[in-house]
Protein backbone atom coordinates (compact mmCIF):
# COMPACT_ATOMS: atom_id res chain seq x y z
CA UNK A 1 0.00 0.00 0.00
CA UNK A 2 1.08 3.44 -0.51
CA UNK A 3 2.38 5.94 1.96
CA UNK A 4 0.29 8.62 2.94
CA UNK A 5 3.73 10.59 3.16
CA UNK A 6 7.27 9.82 2.11
CA UNK A 7 10.16 11.93 2.77
CA UNK A 8 13.35 11.20 2.04
CA UNK A 9 16.60 12.93 2.69
CA UNK A 10 15.06 16.26 3.14
CA UNK A 11 17.38 19.41 3.85
CA UNK A 12 15.90 22.76 4.15
CA UNK A 13 18.24 26.03 4.66
CA UNK A 14 17.33 29.71 5.22
CA UNK A 15 20.76 31.25 4.36
CA UNK A 16 23.74 29.79 6.42
CA UNK A 17 20.82 28.40 8.66
CA UNK A 18 20.23 24.63 8.38
CA UNK A 19 16.52 23.88 9.60
CA UNK A 20 15.97 20.34 8.58
CA UNK A 21 18.70 18.03 8.00
CA UNK A 22 18.28 15.19 6.12
CA UNK A 23 14.83 13.87 7.13
CA UNK A 24 13.42 10.55 6.68
CA UNK A 25 10.06 9.97 7.17
CA UNK A 26 7.07 7.54 6.26
CA UNK A 27 3.53 7.63 7.53
CA UNK A 28 1.42 4.96 6.74
CA UNK A 29 -2.37 5.33 5.40
CA UNK A 30 -4.39 6.51 9.16
CA UNK A 31 -1.58 6.98 10.81
CA UNK A 32 -1.45 9.52 13.80
CA UNK A 33 2.28 11.17 13.66
CA UNK A 34 2.98 13.73 16.06
CA UNK A 35 6.60 15.65 15.55
CA UNK A 36 7.39 17.13 18.86
CA UNK A 37 10.52 19.42 19.39
CA UNK A 38 11.13 22.45 21.43
CA UNK A 39 10.70 26.11 18.97
CA UNK A 40 12.96 26.31 16.26
CA UNK A 41 13.85 22.94 16.03
CA UNK A 42 11.96 22.62 12.19
CA UNK A 43 9.03 21.14 12.64
CA UNK A 44 6.86 23.54 11.07
CA UNK A 45 8.76 24.12 8.22
CA UNK A 46 8.82 20.42 7.72
CA UNK A 47 4.84 21.21 7.56
CA UNK A 48 5.23 23.82 5.47
CA UNK A 49 6.53 21.76 2.59
CA UNK A 50 4.42 18.94 2.99
CA UNK A 51 2.02 21.20 2.68
CA UNK A 52 3.41 22.79 -0.67
CA UNK A 53 4.35 26.19 0.61
CA UNK A 54 8.14 25.77 0.93
CA UNK A 55 9.03 24.35 -2.67
CA UNK A 56 12.65 25.19 -2.63
CA UNK A 57 14.91 22.07 -0.65
CA UNK A 58 16.81 19.12 -1.06
CA UNK A 59 15.89 15.63 -1.18
CA UNK A 60 12.08 14.03 -1.71
CA UNK A 61 9.02 15.04 -0.07
CA UNK A 62 5.82 13.20 -1.99
CA UNK A 63 2.34 13.10 -0.63
CA UNK A 64 0.55 11.69 -2.99
CA UNK A 65 -2.68 11.89 -1.92
CA UNK A 66 -4.79 15.52 -0.97
CA UNK A 67 -3.75 17.13 1.93
CA UNK A 68 -5.05 19.89 4.36
CA UNK A 69 -4.49 21.77 6.92
CA UNK A 70 -5.09 23.82 10.27
CA UNK A 71 -2.79 26.24 11.58
CA UNK A 72 -1.89 27.82 14.92
CA UNK A 73 -4.09 30.70 14.62
CA UNK A 74 -7.76 29.64 12.44
CA UNK A 75 -6.92 31.68 9.51
CA UNK A 76 -10.45 32.03 8.67
CA UNK A 77 -11.87 35.10 6.33
CA UNK A 78 -13.34 37.56 8.13
CA UNK A 79 -15.37 38.84 5.26
CA UNK A 80 -16.69 35.79 4.62
CA UNK A 81 -19.29 33.82 7.11
CA UNK A 82 -18.61 30.78 8.44
CA UNK A 83 -20.36 28.09 6.39
CA UNK A 84 -18.37 30.13 3.42
CA UNK A 85 -15.08 29.98 4.83
CA UNK A 86 -15.44 26.19 5.01
CA UNK A 87 -17.49 25.62 1.89
CA UNK A 88 -15.34 27.79 -0.49
CA UNK A 89 -12.59 26.54 -2.74
CA UNK A 90 -14.09 23.10 -2.61
CA UNK A 91 -16.17 23.78 -6.00
CA UNK A 92 -18.93 21.92 -5.21
CA UNK A 93 -22.96 23.07 -6.00
CA UNK A 94 -23.69 21.87 -2.72
CA UNK A 95 -21.60 23.96 -0.55
CA UNK A 96 -23.97 25.10 2.13
CA UNK A 97 -24.92 21.70 2.88
CA UNK A 98 -21.62 19.93 2.81
CA UNK A 99 -20.63 23.34 5.25
CA UNK A 100 -22.97 22.37 7.26
CA UNK A 101 -23.11 18.78 7.70
CA UNK A 102 -19.47 19.65 8.51
CA UNK A 103 -20.38 22.33 11.15
CA UNK A 104 -22.51 19.27 13.17
CA UNK A 105 -19.54 17.39 13.37
CA UNK A 106 -17.40 20.43 15.52
CA UNK A 107 -20.66 21.16 17.25
CA UNK A 108 -21.24 24.79 15.97
CA UNK A 109 -24.56 24.40 13.42
CA UNK A 110 -25.56 27.13 15.27
CA UNK A 111 -22.93 29.59 13.91
CA UNK A 112 -23.10 28.72 10.04
CA UNK A 113 -24.36 32.28 9.99
CA UNK A 114 -21.73 33.93 11.82
CA UNK A 115 -19.36 36.62 11.08
CA UNK A 116 -15.75 34.55 11.59
CA UNK A 117 -14.61 37.29 14.23
CA UNK A 118 -17.70 37.21 16.16
CA UNK A 119 -16.53 33.75 17.44
CA UNK A 120 -14.20 32.63 20.59
CA UNK A 121 -10.95 31.17 20.11
CA UNK A 122 -12.20 27.93 20.43
CA UNK A 123 -15.01 28.08 18.09
CA UNK A 124 -12.70 29.64 15.57
CA UNK A 125 -10.25 26.90 15.69
CA UNK A 126 -13.50 24.42 15.68
CA UNK A 127 -14.38 25.94 12.37
CA UNK A 128 -10.76 26.18 11.19
CA UNK A 129 -10.68 21.78 11.72
CA UNK A 130 -14.38 21.48 9.77
CA UNK A 131 -12.71 23.72 7.00
CA UNK A 132 -9.82 20.74 6.73
CA UNK A 133 -11.66 17.73 7.27
CA UNK A 134 -14.46 18.51 4.69
CA UNK A 135 -11.93 18.60 2.10
CA UNK A 136 -11.80 14.59 2.81
CA UNK A 137 -7.55 14.63 3.03
CA UNK A 138 -5.43 11.87 2.70
CA UNK A 139 -3.39 13.75 5.04
CA UNK A 140 -4.31 16.64 7.72
CA UNK A 141 -1.07 18.88 8.72
CA UNK A 142 -1.90 20.50 11.92
CA UNK A 143 0.39 23.02 12.73
CA UNK A 144 0.02 23.74 16.64
CA UNK A 145 -3.67 24.00 16.40
CA UNK A 146 -4.41 24.02 19.73
CA UNK A 147 -1.08 26.66 20.90
CA UNK A 148 -3.35 29.51 21.27
CA UNK A 149 -6.06 28.10 23.58
CA UNK A 150 -6.71 28.14 27.04
CA UNK A 151 -6.45 24.75 29.01
CA UNK A 152 -9.60 23.59 29.25
CA UNK A 153 -10.80 24.33 25.99
CA UNK A 154 -7.43 22.21 24.39
CA UNK A 155 -8.90 19.22 26.39
CA UNK A 156 -12.11 19.72 24.60
CA UNK A 157 -10.14 19.97 21.41
CA UNK A 158 -8.12 16.74 21.96
CA UNK A 159 -11.23 14.86 22.53
CA UNK A 160 -12.61 16.43 19.07
CA UNK A 161 -9.71 15.72 17.12
CA UNK A 162 -9.11 11.85 18.15
CA UNK A 163 -13.01 11.37 17.26
CA UNK A 164 -12.99 13.59 13.53
CA UNK A 165 -9.55 11.15 12.91
CA UNK A 166 -11.65 8.01 14.18
CA UNK A 167 -14.39 8.53 12.01
CA UNK A 168 -12.80 9.78 9.11
CA UNK A 169 -9.14 8.27 9.17
CA UNK A 170 -6.94 10.48 7.41
CA UNK A 171 -3.03 10.34 7.98
CA UNK A 172 -2.39 12.98 10.82
CA UNK A 173 0.93 15.06 11.22
CA UNK A 174 0.54 16.96 14.41
CA UNK A 175 3.00 19.71 15.19
CA UNK A 176 3.51 20.46 18.96
CA UNK A 177 5.67 21.19 22.04
CA UNK A 178 3.34 19.18 24.28
CA UNK A 179 3.91 15.60 25.21
CA UNK A 180 0.93 15.02 26.81
CA UNK A 181 -0.88 16.02 23.26
CA UNK A 182 1.51 14.02 21.46
CA UNK A 183 1.26 11.03 24.18
CA UNK A 184 -2.72 11.54 23.97
CA UNK A 185 -3.04 11.72 20.38
CA UNK A 186 -0.46 10.03 18.25
CA UNK A 187 0.26 6.29 17.06
CA UNK A 188 3.81 7.43 16.70
CA UNK A 189 5.61 10.15 17.82
CA UNK A 190 8.81 11.86 16.41
CA UNK A 191 11.15 13.96 18.16
CA UNK A 192 12.98 16.58 16.63
CA UNK A 193 16.05 18.51 17.29
CA UNK A 194 17.94 21.05 14.98
CA UNK A 195 16.25 19.85 12.22
CA UNK A 196 16.89 15.89 12.85
CA UNK A 197 14.79 13.52 13.92
CA UNK A 198 16.29 12.36 17.09
CA UNK A 199 14.04 9.54 18.32
CA UNK A 200 10.84 7.64 17.50
CA UNK A 201 8.40 6.65 20.08
CA UNK A 202 5.59 4.19 19.40
CA UNK A 203 2.53 4.56 21.49
CA UNK A 204 0.34 1.83 22.07
CA UNK A 205 -2.11 2.40 24.72
CA UNK A 206 -5.97 1.58 24.21
CA UNK A 207 -7.47 4.58 23.15
CA UNK A 208 -9.24 6.83 24.33
CA UNK A 209 -6.11 7.22 27.34
CA UNK A 210 -6.40 9.17 29.96
CA UNK A 211 -3.78 11.69 31.56
CA UNK A 212 -2.56 8.55 33.98
CA UNK A 213 -2.02 6.04 31.14
CA UNK A 214 0.93 7.67 29.76
CA UNK A 215 2.78 9.01 32.52
CA UNK A 216 5.53 6.64 32.08
CA UNK A 217 6.38 6.38 28.84
CA UNK A 218 6.01 10.89 29.16
CA UNK A 219 9.30 10.38 31.47
CA UNK A 220 11.06 8.53 28.33
CA UNK A 221 9.75 11.20 25.87
CA UNK A 222 11.14 14.59 27.98
CA UNK A 223 14.34 12.58 28.51
CA UNK A 224 14.07 12.38 25.08
CA UNK A 225 14.10 16.29 24.61
CA UNK A 226 16.05 16.76 27.37
CA UNK A 227 13.95 17.42 30.50
CA UNK A 228 15.16 14.94 33.05
CA UNK A 229 11.55 14.87 35.22
CA UNK A 230 13.21 13.66 38.47
CA UNK A 231 15.05 16.81 38.34
CA UNK A 232 12.54 19.61 37.07
CA UNK A 233 10.94 18.28 39.99
CA UNK B 1 -5.57 73.10 2.03
CA UNK B 2 -4.47 69.26 2.11
CA UNK B 3 -4.01 69.38 6.11
CA UNK B 4 -7.79 70.05 6.14
CA UNK B 5 -8.35 67.00 4.20
CA UNK B 6 -5.56 64.84 5.65
CA UNK B 7 -7.99 65.73 8.77
CA UNK B 8 -10.56 63.34 7.87
CA UNK B 9 -8.23 60.98 6.57
CA UNK B 10 -7.94 58.40 9.36
CA UNK B 11 -11.52 55.82 9.52
CA UNK B 12 -13.96 55.85 12.44
CA UNK B 13 -12.72 54.78 15.37
CA UNK B 14 -15.16 51.93 17.46
CA UNK B 15 -18.64 54.38 17.79
CA UNK B 16 -18.68 56.23 21.12
CA UNK B 17 -20.98 53.84 23.53
CA UNK B 18 -24.36 55.34 22.72
CA UNK B 19 -24.63 56.96 26.63
CA UNK B 20 -22.27 58.81 26.29
CA UNK B 21 -23.21 59.84 23.06
CA UNK B 22 -26.69 61.39 24.52
CA UNK B 23 -25.79 63.16 26.51
CA UNK B 24 -22.37 65.31 24.89
CA UNK B 25 -24.00 65.71 21.68
CA UNK B 26 -26.12 69.14 22.54
CA UNK B 27 -23.14 69.80 24.83
CA UNK B 28 -20.92 70.34 21.79
CA UNK B 29 -23.48 72.20 20.33
CA UNK B 30 -23.00 74.96 22.85
CA UNK B 31 -20.07 76.68 21.50
CA UNK B 32 -20.68 76.61 17.37
CA UNK B 33 -24.40 78.41 18.58
CA UNK B 34 -22.15 80.83 20.66
CA UNK B 35 -20.11 81.75 17.91
CA UNK B 36 -23.15 82.52 15.25
CA UNK B 37 -24.58 84.43 18.03
CA UNK B 38 -21.08 86.41 18.64
CA UNK B 39 -20.90 87.00 14.89
CA UNK B 40 -24.81 88.33 14.52
CA UNK B 41 -23.98 90.83 17.72
CA UNK B 42 -21.11 91.90 16.04
CA UNK B 43 -22.78 92.26 12.91
CA UNK B 44 -25.81 94.14 14.43
CA UNK B 45 -23.94 96.39 16.54
CA UNK B 46 -21.45 97.48 13.29
CA UNK B 47 -18.77 96.07 14.33
CA UNK B 48 -18.44 93.89 11.55
CA UNK B 49 -19.11 95.74 8.27
CA UNK B 50 -21.34 93.99 5.71
CA UNK B 51 -18.38 94.37 3.22
CA UNK B 52 -16.23 92.22 5.27
CA UNK B 53 -18.53 89.38 6.38
CA UNK B 54 -22.92 89.85 6.08
CA UNK B 55 -24.71 88.70 9.68
CA UNK B 56 -25.62 85.24 10.03
CA UNK B 57 -29.33 86.18 9.58
CA UNK B 58 -28.81 88.08 5.94
CA UNK B 59 -26.58 85.17 5.05
CA UNK B 60 -29.89 82.90 5.89
CA UNK B 61 -32.08 85.70 3.82
CA UNK B 62 -29.83 85.24 0.77
CA UNK B 63 -29.94 82.04 0.81
CA UNK B 64 -33.33 82.08 0.90
CA UNK B 65 -34.05 84.38 -2.28
CA UNK B 66 -31.25 82.37 -4.24
CA UNK B 67 -33.31 79.01 -3.88
CA UNK B 68 -36.14 80.88 -4.70
CA UNK B 69 -35.04 82.28 -7.87
CA UNK B 70 -33.25 79.33 -8.64
CA UNK B 71 -29.58 80.78 -8.99
CA UNK B 72 -28.63 78.42 -6.45
CA UNK B 73 -30.08 75.48 -7.72
CA UNK B 74 -29.01 75.99 -11.32
CA UNK B 75 -25.43 76.26 -9.61
CA UNK B 76 -25.42 73.32 -7.85
CA UNK B 77 -26.32 71.78 -10.80
CA UNK B 78 -23.49 72.70 -12.61
CA UNK B 79 -20.63 72.08 -10.13
CA UNK B 80 -22.11 68.80 -8.87
CA UNK B 81 -22.21 67.64 -12.67
CA UNK B 82 -18.52 68.41 -12.97
CA UNK B 83 -17.54 66.56 -9.46
CA UNK B 84 -19.88 63.43 -10.64
CA UNK B 85 -17.86 63.19 -14.52
CA UNK B 86 -14.52 64.29 -12.61
CA UNK B 87 -14.88 61.58 -10.05
CA UNK B 88 -15.92 58.78 -12.77
CA UNK B 89 -12.60 59.47 -14.80
CA UNK B 90 -10.04 59.60 -12.27
CA UNK B 91 -12.07 57.13 -10.43
CA UNK B 92 -12.01 54.85 -12.70
CA UNK B 93 -8.10 55.39 -13.98
CA UNK B 94 -7.57 55.28 -9.84
CA UNK B 95 -9.01 52.25 -9.80
CA UNK B 96 -7.62 50.14 -13.20
CA UNK B 97 -4.05 51.02 -12.28
CA UNK B 98 -4.25 50.19 -8.81
CA UNK B 99 -5.55 46.62 -9.74
CA UNK B 100 -2.78 46.21 -12.25
CA UNK B 101 -0.14 47.51 -9.96
CA UNK B 102 -1.42 45.84 -6.92
CA UNK B 103 -2.19 42.36 -8.34
CA UNK B 104 0.80 41.94 -11.32
CA UNK B 105 4.13 42.58 -10.44
CA UNK B 106 5.04 43.71 -13.63
CA UNK B 107 2.22 45.95 -13.23
CA UNK B 108 4.05 47.21 -10.20
CA UNK B 109 6.93 47.63 -11.24
CA UNK B 110 6.24 49.56 -14.62
CA UNK B 111 3.29 51.90 -13.08
CA UNK B 112 4.06 52.21 -9.18
CA UNK B 113 7.51 54.36 -9.62
CA UNK B 114 5.90 56.98 -12.08
CA UNK B 115 2.82 57.06 -9.66
CA UNK B 116 4.62 57.55 -6.88
CA UNK B 117 7.00 60.55 -8.48
CA UNK B 118 3.31 62.18 -9.81
CA UNK B 119 1.73 61.88 -6.58
CA UNK B 120 4.01 64.25 -4.89
CA UNK B 121 3.27 66.97 -7.06
CA UNK B 122 0.42 69.11 -5.85
CA UNK B 123 -2.18 68.66 -8.21
CA UNK B 124 -3.66 72.07 -7.84
CA UNK B 125 -0.21 73.40 -9.46
CA UNK B 126 -1.58 71.86 -12.65
CA UNK B 127 -3.68 74.52 -13.53
CA UNK B 128 -1.87 76.57 -16.36
CA UNK B 129 -0.60 73.37 -17.82
CA UNK B 130 -4.40 72.00 -17.69
CA UNK B 131 -5.34 75.57 -18.74
CA UNK B 132 -2.55 74.71 -22.07
CA UNK B 133 -3.98 72.04 -22.77
CA UNK B 134 -7.65 71.60 -22.44
CA UNK B 135 -8.33 75.14 -22.91
CA UNK B 136 -10.81 76.89 -20.41
CA UNK B 137 -13.65 75.38 -20.97
CA UNK B 138 -15.33 72.31 -18.79
CA UNK B 139 -11.97 69.99 -19.67
CA UNK B 140 -9.60 71.75 -17.39
CA UNK B 141 -11.81 71.58 -14.32
CA UNK B 142 -12.78 68.00 -15.04
CA UNK B 143 -9.11 67.30 -15.51
CA UNK B 144 -8.26 69.24 -11.85
CA UNK B 145 -10.78 66.74 -10.41
CA UNK B 146 -10.06 63.29 -11.99
CA UNK B 147 -6.64 63.87 -10.52
CA UNK B 148 -7.74 64.43 -7.41
CA UNK B 149 -9.51 61.34 -7.36
CA UNK B 150 -6.73 59.30 -9.40
CA UNK B 151 -4.24 59.55 -6.74
CA UNK B 152 -5.66 58.60 -3.27
CA UNK B 153 -8.09 56.14 -4.85
CA UNK B 154 -4.32 54.32 -6.75
CA UNK B 155 -2.51 55.24 -3.40
CA UNK B 156 -4.86 53.54 -0.88
CA UNK B 157 -6.48 50.38 -3.15
CA UNK B 158 -2.16 49.88 -4.19
CA UNK B 159 -1.64 49.67 -0.35
CA UNK B 160 -4.80 47.96 0.52
CA UNK B 161 -3.47 44.82 -1.21
CA UNK B 162 -0.14 44.92 -0.52
CA UNK B 163 -1.33 44.66 3.26
CA UNK B 164 -3.29 41.56 2.68
CA UNK B 165 -2.54 38.96 5.31
CA UNK B 166 -0.11 36.34 3.82
CA UNK B 167 -1.39 33.70 6.20
CA UNK B 168 -4.71 33.79 4.54
CA UNK B 169 -3.22 33.83 0.98
CA UNK B 170 -1.04 30.59 1.92
CA UNK B 171 -4.39 28.92 3.99
CA UNK B 172 -6.42 29.44 0.83
CA UNK B 173 -3.90 27.68 -1.54
CA UNK B 174 -3.25 24.79 0.76
CA UNK B 175 -7.49 24.42 0.68
CA UNK B 176 -7.30 24.91 -3.20
CA UNK B 177 -8.73 28.16 -4.21
CA UNK B 178 -7.73 28.60 -7.35
CA UNK B 179 -6.29 32.22 -8.35
CA UNK B 180 -8.69 33.78 -9.40
CA UNK B 181 -11.02 32.99 -6.09
CA UNK B 182 -7.89 33.99 -4.05
CA UNK B 183 -8.17 37.37 -5.73
CA UNK B 184 -11.77 37.60 -5.31
CA UNK B 185 -12.29 36.44 -1.51
CA UNK B 186 -8.73 36.90 -0.34
CA UNK B 187 -6.90 39.87 -1.72
CA UNK B 188 -9.69 42.14 -2.75
CA UNK B 189 -11.88 41.87 0.36
CA UNK B 190 -8.52 42.90 2.56
CA UNK B 191 -7.88 45.63 0.20
CA UNK B 192 -11.47 47.63 0.60
CA UNK B 193 -11.55 49.28 4.45
CA UNK B 194 -7.99 50.85 2.82
CA UNK B 195 -9.56 51.62 -0.62
CA UNK B 196 -12.59 53.22 1.82
CA UNK B 197 -10.33 55.58 3.11
CA UNK B 198 -8.80 56.41 -0.17
CA UNK B 199 -12.91 57.04 -1.33
CA UNK B 200 -13.28 59.29 1.42
CA UNK B 201 -10.06 61.19 1.11
CA UNK B 202 -10.48 61.41 -2.96
CA UNK B 203 -14.51 63.13 -2.13
CA UNK B 204 -12.31 65.62 -0.06
CA UNK B 205 -9.81 66.56 -3.39
CA UNK B 206 -12.43 66.47 -5.42
CA UNK B 207 -14.30 69.23 -3.75
CA UNK B 208 -11.33 71.16 -3.18
CA UNK B 209 -10.36 70.72 -6.85
CA UNK B 210 -13.67 71.31 -7.78
CA UNK B 211 -13.75 74.55 -5.83
CA UNK B 212 -10.29 76.10 -7.24
CA UNK B 213 -10.99 74.97 -10.68
CA UNK B 214 -14.22 77.19 -10.59
CA UNK B 215 -12.08 79.87 -9.22
CA UNK B 216 -10.09 80.48 -11.88
CA UNK B 217 -12.74 80.78 -15.03
CA UNK B 218 -15.87 79.79 -14.83
CA UNK B 219 -19.33 81.37 -16.48
CA UNK B 220 -21.25 78.76 -14.25
CA UNK B 221 -21.72 76.66 -11.03
CA UNK B 222 -21.10 77.82 -7.70
CA UNK B 223 -17.40 79.22 -8.17
CA UNK B 224 -19.05 81.34 -10.79
CA UNK B 225 -21.67 82.27 -8.05
CA UNK B 226 -19.39 83.43 -5.73
CA UNK B 227 -16.53 85.19 -7.54
CA UNK B 228 -19.56 86.92 -8.80
CA UNK B 229 -20.88 87.95 -5.72
CA UNK B 230 -17.11 89.54 -5.18
CA UNK B 231 -17.44 91.97 -7.65
CA UNK B 232 -20.43 93.30 -6.35
CA UNK B 233 -19.40 92.66 -2.64
CA UNK B 234 -22.13 90.95 -1.49
CA UNK B 235 -20.26 88.98 1.31
CA UNK B 236 -23.67 87.22 1.95
CA UNK B 237 -23.54 85.44 -1.40
CA UNK B 238 -19.71 84.60 -0.76
CA UNK B 239 -20.85 82.87 2.41
CA UNK B 240 -23.86 81.35 1.09
CA UNK B 241 -21.61 79.54 -1.64
CA UNK B 242 -19.23 78.15 1.26
CA UNK B 243 -21.81 77.06 2.91
CA UNK B 244 -22.96 74.98 -0.01
CA UNK B 245 -19.87 73.59 -0.41
CA UNK B 246 -19.11 72.58 3.20
CA UNK B 247 -22.70 70.80 3.04
CA UNK B 248 -21.62 69.11 -0.16
CA UNK B 249 -18.26 68.04 1.32
CA UNK B 250 -19.92 66.44 4.61
CA UNK B 251 -22.77 64.67 2.36
CA UNK B 252 -20.70 63.19 0.72
CA UNK B 253 -18.25 61.89 3.79
CA UNK B 254 -21.67 60.49 5.26
CA UNK B 255 -22.40 58.77 1.88
CA UNK B 256 -19.14 56.73 2.14
CA UNK B 257 -19.43 56.38 6.03
CA UNK B 258 -22.68 54.35 5.44
CA UNK B 259 -20.90 52.63 2.32
CA UNK B 260 -18.73 51.74 5.26
CA UNK B 261 -20.66 50.52 7.99
CA UNK B 262 -22.82 48.69 5.04
CA UNK B 263 -19.57 46.78 3.62
CA UNK B 264 -17.58 46.34 6.76
CA UNK B 265 -20.44 44.95 8.55
CA UNK B 266 -18.42 41.49 9.07
CA UNK B 267 -15.68 43.67 11.39
CA UNK B 268 -16.20 43.74 15.11
CA UNK B 269 -17.62 46.66 16.32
Amino acid sequence: MAKAVSVRGLTKAFGARTVLDGIDLEVEPGEFVALLGRSGCGKSTLLRILAGLDRDVEGEAEVPGTVSIAFQQPRLLPWRKVWRNISLGLHRPDGRAIALKALEEVRLTDHADAWPLTLSGGEAQRVSLARALVREPDVLLLDEPFGALDALTRLAMHHLVEDLWIRHKPAVLLVTHDVDEALLLADRILVLDEGRIVATHHVDLPRPRRRASVVEQRTRVLADLGVDVEEAA
Amino acid sequence: MTLSIAGVATRPKTATPVQTRKFTLPLRWISPVALVLLWQLASSTGVLSPDKLASPLTVAQSAGELIADGQLVEAFAVSITRVFFGFLIGGFAGVVLGLVSGLSRWGETLLDPPVQMLRTLPHLGLIPLFILWFGIGEEPKLALVAAGVAFPLYLNLHAGIRQTDPGLVEAARVLGYSRIERVVHVVLPSAVPQTLVGLRIAFGTAWLSLIVAEQINADAGLGFLINNAREFLRTDVVVVGLVVYALLGLTTDALVRLLERRILRWQKR
